[in-house]
């Protein structure tokens, strides 16, 4: 008998020390932001979709290895390019020589993991991480990225 | 024709729990054979989530498979990567530096503390008790910004490479992590106070729920399923890898059995961990993160190689047969999840469907991980 009131008064007692512990926290202050009127700053390493690097002229720095192409676990890079022959002068002499420019860069970001092999295999730095999160449509279209464009679009 | 349906006495019906049910966490479809509140007899039923990463291991290159594994079970996937990366450097023969396995052991050791956070708040809803889990991801939240300002991304990881890491930890990292350390080891004795003294809570769980020794060493069950089976089996003990042998640990091992045994485990093992973060972060070396000579291709002379590491749910094995190739021949993954589940048939049989629901919480499954 004494042991069953016991566990009557232990068991009110656990609720009303929760119970506490929930008023407690009511007074604490709000950990949450009011997306979308806040956003919060992405921390430095942030992986969003891949971005192109432009180099002093404001082009691509990307010179179409293609080892980002083949590094991609999912297949989500696209490169396409041209070569173009420009001058140079070797000692002395005007040279022509030949070299890729590119001329596509499509990302299809509905596949990407954002796993970082592209970053981490292109050997001239001329990939990063955008920072980019807010990202949402109800077309898969709207994920396919010409990074090109978007490159030449930053630069206007 | 609609009327009311009269059950015959002995006569028994089919109960859908899942695919689509919140209380089993995913894509799990059980079907039980109910007799009234009672399970006759139930059956897992699984594949609504596979997505074949053996056979993807097995037709791409090495580091193409790394991003794979954090999407086995997205709430402790460190522990998965790690099982990976360590897997491959053995078959491949290469050495790691000693800084990115102590930043390894740190990284991981925080992902399983969040991965039973968010356990711990979805096992009480699944009880009842909401506020429970807002505290949980309020702390998890903490452990997941840590570890996206190193590693890039929150959830699904993909930090490690062959022979050390993606980027190194820095200054802010080591001092969040041990500001997080003391507000951590607070919280847990709030939620002790809030949930395991808990009335209610200790109905619902003391022995309810049996999971005997016998059973997990018949299905294979690990991790704190058998640890509070009685079970003193880790593999960070018993198998040690990386710098698993510095570091002074206790094993949290219950013998009752039952559901609140299983929440014990969980629950120590939290502390367990944060005690190797503080350990790994005084004795963490300088130097660099990657080996001298990066490698380049990976083509393991052909053989057969095992590793098994221990996760936030038990121990995973991953098994990589190699002919010498760029590609694996066999990528075999051994998920402690789907073993976990297995004995959820046997073990729920003559349960009340209440108690059998906070059984298959206490089990700590993530659908992904069993579905491979
Ligand atoms: S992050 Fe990974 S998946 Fe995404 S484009 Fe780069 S290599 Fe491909
Ligand atoms: S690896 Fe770098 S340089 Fe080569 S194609 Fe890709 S982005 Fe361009």
């Amino acid at each position: 008998m004494g042991a069953y009131f016991t566990e009557i008064f232990r068991g009110l007692q656990s609720l009303a020390i929760g119970l506490g512990i929930t008023f407690k926290e009511f007074f604490q202050p709000v950990v949450t932001v009011s997306y979308p009127y806040e956003t919060i700053k992405m921390s430095e390493r942030y992986r969003g979709h891949i971005e192109l690097i432009e180099d002093e002229e404001g082009k691509a720095k990307c010179v179409v290895c293609g080892m980002c192409e083949r590094a991609c676990p999912s297949g989500c890079i696209s490169l396409a390019s041209e070569s173009v022959e420009y001058e140079v002068e070797v000692k002395g002499e005007m040279k022509t020589k030949k070299k890729k420019v590119l001329t596509k860069y499509d990302l299809n970001f509905t596949t990407c993991s954002l796993c970082g092999q592209c970053v981490e295999n292109c050997n001239f730095g001329a990939i990063t991480f955008s920072k980019d999160y807010n990202l949402a449509s109800s077309r898969k279209e709207d994920f396919h990225f010409d990074l090109l464009n978007r490159l030449k679009e930053r630069n206007s | 024709m609609s009327g009311p349906i009269h059950i015959q006495p002995g006569e028994t019906f089919t109960l859908n729990v899942g695919p689509q049910h919140p209380a089993t966490h995913g894509v799990l479809r059980v079907k039980m054979e109910m007799d009234g509140e009672y399970i006759v007899k139930a059956e897992t039923v699984l594949g609504y989530i596979h997505r074949m990463h053996e056979l993807m291991g097995e037709n791409r290159t090495y580091p193409q498979v790394l991003p794979n594994l954090s999407r086995l079970d997205y709430l402790g996937a460190l522990g998965y990567t790690h099982g990976h990366v360590l897997a491959v450097e053995r078959a491949a023969g290469i050495e790691v530096p000693e800084r990115a396995e102590y930043i390894r052991a740190i990284t991981v050791e925080l992902n399983r503390v969040a991965s039973h956070l968010f356990w711990f708040g979805a096992f009480v809803m699944d009880l009842g008790g909401f506020t429970p889990l807002m505290y949980a991801i309020q702390d998890r939240e903490h452990i997941l910004d840590m570890l996206e300002a190193v590693t890039g991304s929150r959830l699904t990881y993909c930090y490690y490479r062959f022979g050390g890491l993606y980027n190194d930890i820095d200054d802010d990292f080591i001092a969040a992590a041990k500001a997080f350390i003391p507000r951590m080891r607070k919280s847990l004795k709030k939620y002790d106070a809030l949930v395991t003294g808990n009335i209610i809570f200790e109905k619902r769980l003391k022995d309810i729920g049996p999971i005997s020794a016998e059973m997990c060493r018949k299905y294979g069950a690990t991790g704190p399923v058998a640890r509070g089976a009685g079970i003193d089996f880790d593999v960070r003990k018993n198998e040690p890898y990386s710098v698993y042998p510095e570091f002074d640990f206790d094993i949290p091992v219950y013998h009752e059995c039952d559901s609140l045994a299983r929440y014990k485990v969980r629950m120590e093992e939290m502390e367990q961990s944060l005690r190797i973060v503080e350990q790994g972060l005084e004795k963490l070396p300088d130097g660099p993160i990657m080996p001298a000579k990066k490698p380049k291709l990976i083509k393991p002379p052909a053989g057969d190689y095992y590793q098994a590491v221990e996760t936030a749910r038990g121990s995973f094995g991953i098994r990589i047969v190699s002919d010498g190739g760029k590609n694996a021949y066999r990528f075999k993954l051994r998920s402690p999840t789907y073993s976990n589940m297995s004995l959820f048939d046997e073990a729920c049989e003559g349960m009340m469907i209440m108690d059998a629901l906070a059984m298959m919480g206490s089990l700590d499954l993530v659908i992904p991980e069993i579905d491979r």
